[in-house]
């Protein structure tokens, strides 16, 4: 059994290079998802009927496909539409997508619970469109939602670990590799186990200071 | 008075919510200077009023002139843009019940907010204003703190300072003091009368009967959407011309001149 950790040990340049890439897509993807989830947040809270329904749309059916499903389609699917990318492109789009719909849903279950008199005191006092929604609308929501946000992210983390069929050389796939050329697979997968755990670990972190400047304002 | 002293000229103002029809008819005018109680029981459409004066509702007819400008409406009929709207709602402070400030923000971030992002006036000037008005309210130790540590009684001053880091021409408050306790409703008052004394242009929803008599210019006395009664505060509260008004007084009669909550 040492001896398996030995051989992961020597193959260790090929998984931190997994660690790093699984940490860039994550990162990368968790602020792509944030952003576009702030985006529509907003069209699920519309009034017009079009707006709002149509995020919905995207919405329900991102929650309602496997991620794994919806990986294959774009990088199968949508080279027939004559999109082509690479395999970097279409994870990092994948995710993003996928778990932007995630985060428009979190933000908008934290928005319906605020109470209305802040944001009626932003519109008063002259604010309205975009820097309404960014500077009296969101912060409130980012603070609020902020565990759950982390959760999502970590969610994604883990999520991640699917690119792995697309040949994205994350950590999944690093770990997959070690495996197979040396036939070591408990040692390879449970070292690539710890090292998701730290990435979480960092995720948490963040939720914990996240939550001390919003338990300031509650 | 003339008409260039009106700061705020409501003609005709009727609001229905569905079948409801909130506000009828109203008229009434504010010249500088002036402090108007707007009194009555509860559901008169008194907040609706307020609400309508800077279009956080849309009335369903009758014009509101700020200064002379037409709220809401542009020259050519339409519907203002929210950037015009904008424009004349920094002209327009409120002060709301439940004191709305914003929680992600320090007290002192609160008063700076809109005058720098809507206003788009210089950080210092801003900052040194700011400062100036926390310390008029006696908060100036409290300006790194944020709202969700003050008292309701500091939370409403805070709310009056930051609508008066507007520089606004006219200030509306919507019941300010009903939603404090008792021991805290004076504090906010004493800030109010001394706005009033300072010759601020003010619009009052309120159930301080007492604030009403001392400090109001004028008493609007609003009942199921109508302006049944407006009058000089001493005439009004001693003798009222119509019985609904009568009626209205003599539920506050057993009550303590600003003690009711």
């Amino acid at each position: 059994m040492i001896h398996d950790f030995g051989i992961v040990w020597s193959e260790r340049g090929l998984l931190l290079s997994g660690l790093a890439n699984t940490a860039i897509l994550s990162a990368f993807s968790a602020i792509g998802a944030l952003l576009l989830g702030a985006a529509l947040a907003p069209a699920l809270m519309a009034r017009h009927r079009a707006v709002s329904w149509a995020a919905r749309g995207f919405v329900d059916g991102m929650r309602c496909v496997p991620f794994l499903l919806f990986a294959y389609i774009v990088y199968y699917g949508f080279p027939s539409f004559g999109v082509r990318l690479d395999n970097w492109t279409t994870g990092l789009a994948a995710l993003t997508l996928y778990n932007a719909a995630y985060m428009a849903e979190i933000l908008r279950g934290a928005w319906i619970v605020q109470p209305r008199e802040p944001l009626e005191a932003g519109v008063a006092f002259g604010f309205s469109g975009i820097g309404l929604f960014r500077r009296i609308i969101l912060p409130p929501l980012l603070l609020a939602a902020g565990p759950v946000i982390g959760n999502q992210m970590i969610q994604i983390i883990k999520d991640s670990a699917f690119l792995t069929i697309i040949a994205l050389p994350e950590l999944t796939h690093a770990a997959s590799s070690i495996q197979s050329r040396h036939y070591v697979p408990f040692a390879a997968f449970i070292t690539a186990v710890f090292l998701y755990w730290g990435l979480c670990l960092i995720i948490e972190a963040g939720v914990n200071s996240i939550g001390r400047v919003a338990e300031a304002r509650r | 008075m003339t008409a260039a002293t009106k700061v705020l000229d409501v003609a005709g103002v009727s609001k229905r919510f569905g079948s409801v029809e909130v506000l009828s008819d109203v008229s009434f005018q504010v010249d500088k200077s002036e402090t108007v109680c707007v009194l009555g029981p509860s559901g008169s459409g008194k907040s609706t009023l307020l609400r309508c004066i800077n279009w956080l509702e849309q009335p369903d007819a009758g014009q509101i002139y700020l200064n002379g400008s037409r709220v809401g409406i542009n020259p050519g009929g339409a519907v203002m843009s929210d950037r015009d709207l904008s424009q004349i709602r920094t002209r327009i402070g409120m002060v709301f019940q439940h004191f709305a400030l914003w929680p992600h923000l320090t007290v002192l971030q609160n008063l700076m907010e809109a005058p720098m992002q809507v206003q788009r006036r210089p950080k210092g000037e801003v900052r040194d204003e700011a400062l100036a008005l926390l310390a008029k309210v006696g908060l100036a130790d409290k300006r790194d703190a944020f709202p969700a540590r003050l008292s309701g009684g500091q939370k409403q001053r805070v709310g009056i300072a930051r609508a008066l880091a507007m520089r606004p021409d006219l200030l509306l408050f919507d019941e300010p003091t009903s939603a404090l306790d008792p021991e805290l409703v004076g504090e906010v008052l004493v800030v109010m009368r001394d706005l009033a004394r300072e010759g601020m242009t003010m619009v009052i929803v309120t159930h301080e009967m007492g604030f009403a008599r001392e400090a109001a210019t004028r008493v609007l006395f609003l009942d199921r959407g109508r302006v049944v009664e407006t009058a000089a505060p001493d005439k009004f509260f001693a003798d009222p011309d119509t019985d609904r008004a009568r009626q209205f007084l003599q539920r506050y009669a057993g009550e303590p001149a600003g003690g009711r909550r």
